[in-house]
């Protein structure tokens, strides 16, 4: 039975779930833009060379 | 000599340590890696939420479901880190220095987790946010050696003195790694002590292991996640860099 209502802890429990989804989601959209745009610039110079 | 192509990568433990190698053999795990992490989390918050409050610590309980794997994800990249700075010292091979600057930001990130979470968890429980005992200043000083392996690695101009100093450091914080782990065995500590991996077997009560065993299980895969991409990418970024250069002498 999902169980959402956190009281009495719930200034507690809240903050620390949503800083780690947020510092999760962060991390992770950090590698991914950074692999895309890394990926597309070695694309565009191989090419070039070509 | 462009990567992997020395001697010592005939030997079969370097098989991947060739660049290209590692990028065929990982091309097709990561988009997996993405996928299974994403399902787990989802799986192990649904898990969390569903569990019951606990009788003494009532739904503080559900922070250990994030701080218990933030903790342990810190550590163990950290160990990546360590043993790729040692790897790359000792046989100088790029990939490994790509590794060991791969781990550092999610570590540090997962070791941040950790204390902003135990914090959290301790004002309600202990009645403090904070205290100096060997667990907490041990962990706080395992941050503080991902926060010095970063800063050194930017301070430095010139990539390869870069990342030979910041190998050095990154092996010389391994020797934080088993006073983390034992803090709590050898010093008395508010924090508890280990619970889960234990002689004797665990003293988590059983309703609360899916959850935890599924967030620690999601943590893990989304780190390989994440560490894999990012060497992919720096090995790309170094690519790129080769090929600038290259571009700059021809002109």
């Amino acid at each position: 039975m999902l169980d959402l209502d956190m009281s009495p802890y719930g200034a507690f429990v809240w903050p620390a779930w949503g800083i780690s989804a947020v510092v999760l989601a962060a991390l992770s959209a950090r590698a991914l833009i950074a692999a895309r745009r890394w990926k597309r610039e070695l694309a565009r110079l191989e090419a070039e060379r070509k | 000599m462009p990567w992997g192509a020395g001697p010592r990568n005939r030997l079969p433990m370097f098989g991947l340590a060739n660049p290209d190698r590692f990028m065929r053999f990982t091309g097709p795990l990561v988009p997996v890696l993405w996928i299974c992490a994403l399902g787990l989390l989802l799986l192990g918050t649904w898990f969390s939420f569903t569990a019951p409050a606990d009788y003494q610590q009532g739904d503080t309980v559900r922070i250990m479901f994030i701080h218990v794997p933030a903790a342990s994800l810190g550590l163990m990249a950290y160990g990546a880190l360590g043993v790729s700075s040692f790897l790359a010292l000792v046989f100088r091979h790029p990939l490994a220095d790509a590794a060991a600057r791969a781990a550092a930001v999610p570590g540090a990130a997962f070791t941040a987790l950790a204390l902003v979470t135990g914090s959290l968890w301790g004002q309600p429980m202990w009645g403090t946010w904070w205290v100096w005992d060997a667990r907490l200043t041990s962990v706080l000083v395992l941050f503080l050696f991902y926060l010095g392996y970063m800063a050194l690695r930017a301070s430095i101009d010139d990539e390869a003195k870069a990342a030979r100093a910041a190998a050095v450091l990154g092996l010389v914080g391994l020797i934080n790694l088993p006073i983390v782990k034992f803090s709590v065995d050898w010093w008395n500590t508010l924090h508890q002590p280990a619970s889960l991996l234990r002689s004797g077997g665990t003293s988590v009560d059983p309703v609360f292991l899916p959850a935890l065993l599924t967030m620690m299980a999601a943590y893990a895969v989304l780190f390989g996640a994440i560490w894999l991409t990012s060497i992919r990418t720096e090995v790309r970024r170094r690519r790129v860099l080769t090929l600038r250069a290259r571009a700059a002498l021809e002109a």
